[in-house]
């Protein structure tokens, strides 16, 4: 995706459960985003649902973007930090999308800490977007205030996953 | 928020532009109940020095307050949530004719899709019944700008104005540039008894400028930079407001598009000239038709969405369906309930009120999750103060059936008082739990009288919720903390058996009270 050139939005959509981090993930691509120069559109749910209930955050970017929601079947990924969550918004997915769930275990696996779980699964992201890692960083620093060197490490090591797949997925 | 310094431009929520804006427009007081999609409102206006921003007990005193201030010379702002309005309409409606000093915006924001609220209702006929200007930003870029056009609305037509957001343009973020501060002048307080003494005769005068204000106001619209039109060839053409503008382009990006930013009086000539200059005219627009019926009398021909569109939110998917006239076909997707966190104290109240088999009448918090399995022990949920005053009917109205009321802290605070004193006035007996988590936990922790601390975080009087239940005449009052669940249950029993007023505390913070 990161090869192509950028004339319609990229859409993300972000899934999970409350407690689960899904507005701070998406917060951290919003903000990469915006520094990378794009224009930004991103939903969020607050309330009710933030109680253990089904969290998703729409991000859209891109050079114009009207809508902060995603059509179904127009997701480019799916960052799903939850596998029922995935099944039930595997339909915004667009045919060929990312769907990016089955790096949930290898998070799992790969960080010293659950709470860095979306950290690490912000860097498999970051392998298949335009955005720099330096811009990256940036927006992980603004959104965690605490624990920033271990944030920044899971992120790495998200982001070497990412690439290692992409590769695999090219070959 | 977050503070991006490049360019001076922020990804914000339109709550946290609107916040800015109001900042940069010389607000000095602001006044509000958390509610969602509102509540970041205050939470981003408290982070200014200049402003004197507070949470009040409910929104009828919000409202009162920053009124108060405004008549009082200086810039100020209500804001709460749809349903919050119906608790401040007593000195909205009067405040339209009183008029201002100093201009006064009212935020309320809807809620289309329940995200988390208890009805749907659409606040943009509250102008047409209050007679008041309506503002409503398709976006937080506009929120930002618009919020500051609303007080120069407010000090020109000497008017309360009221500004409709809706969770998508409340929550949803995107880039916006921002500006300064500009102070804005405070005006002297002035003893205009005939302007704010409202007596009938006075009333009646002040009733007569509002019609005239209102006429001008319909004048003022026509050239507003609220309505903008974007150009496009004349096949089809759009009326549309708020986020449904966004639905819209995203599916005719280049078509001919009137996008309402001022709701009420609407721009009559404007309107009717746009639609002479499409061939096909389609409104789009969210829950209620209020545009549509706005046209309609204007007898203006167009298309507009099948009324299975008035329930739930619109989503961009929707447009195609909504262009030719189509019937809505999909039904709310199954979600994930929300549940009680893991170890919230409320968990062992309802574990043991589902014991005794009492009809229990809730009220809005945390705790109307209650009404979900594995504990199915809640069944009712109104209002605001509902579980007082509530139960007190229920009790009236079948009597001999057992009836638990319950109630939230910061619930209590805002309306249950009232209803606890009326009970003890009007001899009604019965069991009042009140669960005291320390937080408004809902909206996610917000400081109330019960906490002790100020929306600015500062320490101030404690409101003892057992001496206030005492003096407002509760037979017995009980403080206990619920973990302690089998003495909880002792209690309720003992407590129901004596058939007095009787209110049982039960203390212990939210698990999430930082
Ligand atoms: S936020 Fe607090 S009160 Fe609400 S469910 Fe969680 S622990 Fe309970």
């Amino acid at each position: 995706m990161h090869t192509e050139k950028i004339t319609s939005p990229t859409n993300i959509l972000f899934c999970g459960i409350g407690g689960q981090g899904v507005l701070k993930a998406s917060e951290i691509c919003g903000i990469a985003a915006m520094l990378s120069g794009f224009q930004v559109r991103k939903s969020e749910v607050h309330g009710m649902s933030q109680r253990g209930g089904s969290v998703d955050s729409h991000l859209r970017f891109g050079k114009t973007v009207h809508s902060p929601l995603i059509m179904p079947g127009k997701a480019d990924i799916l960052v799903s930090f939850h596998a029922e969550e995935t099944e039930r918004l595997k339909h915004f997915l667009k045919k060929g999308g990312l769907d990016l769930t089955l790096f949930i275990d290898r998070a799992v696996q790969k960080v010293p800490d659950k709470r860095f779980v979306n950290t690490f699964i912000m860097g498999v992201l970051s392998a298949f977007l335009p955005l720099s890692t330096a811009v990256w960083l940036a927006a992980l620093a603004q959104v965690f205030t605490r624990a920033q060197s271990e944030n920044q490490e899971a992120f790495l090591n998200g982001l070497h996953e990412g690439k290692s797949h992409d590769i695999q997925r090219k070959n | 928020m977050n503070k991006i310094e490049k360019k001076q431009q922020f990804l914000y929520s339109g709550n946290e532009a609107l916040a800015r804006g109001a900042w940069e427009a010389g607000l000095r007081v602001a006044a509000a109940y958390p509610g969602t999609p509102s509540t970041e409102i205050l939470e981003n206006i408290a982070t200014y020095t200049e402003i004197d921003a507070q949470w009040s007990v409910n929104e009828k005193v919000a409202y009162e307050v920053a009124y108060g201030a405004a008549i009082g010379g200086a810039r100020s702002l209500y804001a709460s949530k749809h349903v919050g309005l119906n608790v401040a309409m007593d000195p909205f409606m009067t405040s339209v004719y009183m008029g201002i000093n100093a201009g006064f915006v009212a935020v309320v924001c809807d809620d289309p899709g329940l995200h988390s609220s208890q009805n749907e209702q659409d606040t943009r006929w509250v102008s047409i019944f209050g007679k008041a200007p309506l503002i409503e930003p398709a976006d937080a870029a506009e929120a930002h700008w618009f919020i500051q056009e609303a007080f120069v609305l407010s000090e020109r037509f000497d008017t309360p104005v009221l500004f409709r957001m809706t969770t998508r343009t409340a929550h949803a973020k995107q880039n916006v540039p921002v500006g300064e501060r500009t102070e804005a002048q405070t005006r002297p307080l002035v003893r205009d008894m005939a302007k704010y003494v409202m007596v009938p005769k006075n009333a009646y005068m002040r009733h007569i400028k509002v019609e005239e204000r209102l006429v001008a106001l319909a004048r003022f619209a026509e050239t507003a930079r609220f309505n903008q039109v974007q150009k496009g060839p004349a096949k089809l053409g759009f009326i549309t407001s708020g986020v449904s503008h966004a639905y819209v382009r995203d599916h005719y990006p280049d078509a001919a598009i009137l996008k309402l930013g001022m709701l009420y009086p609407l721009c009559e000539k404007k309107i009717r000239a746009f639609a002479k200059s499409v061939r096909e005219l389609v409104v789009v627009e969210e829950l209620d038709p209020f545009l549509e019926t706005q046209l309609n009398a204007l007898k203006i021909k167009f298309r507009a969405k099948h009324p299975s569109y008035r329930i739930g939110e619109l989503r961009p998917e929707y447009i195609p369906a909504i262009v030719t006239g189509k019937k809505k076909t999909d039904a709310p997707a199954a979600v994930r309930k929300p549940s009680l966190c893991a170890g919230c104290p409320h968990h062992f109240v309802f574990h043991a009120l589902k014991k005794f088999n009492a009809f229990i009448a809730g009220d809005i918090g945390c705790y109307t999750l209650g009404a979900l399995p594995p504990y199915s022990a809640l069944h009712s949920c109104i209002c605001m103060g509902g579980g007082i005053t509530f139960p007190e009917g229920l009790r009236r109205g079948a009597p001999g059936q057992s009836v638990i009321g319950v109630i939230g802290d910061s619930t209590f605070v805002h309306s249950g008082i009232t209803g606890l004193i009326n009970a003890a006035y009007n001899k009604s007996k019965g069991l009042l739990i009140i669960m005291d988590n320390a937080i408004t936990a809902m909206t996610g922790g917000q400081e109330h009288p019960g906490t002790g601390k100020t929306l600015k975080g500062e320490d101030t009087k404690l409101l003892r919720i057992e001496d206030i239940c005492a003096v407002c005449g509760a037979d017995t009052v009980d403080v206990i903390d619920p973990c302690k669940h089998r003495e909880l249950e002792e209690l309720v029993e003992k407590r129901l058996k004596e058939g007095l007023l009787s209110v049982i505390i039960t203390r212990h913070p939210c698990i999430l009270k930082k």
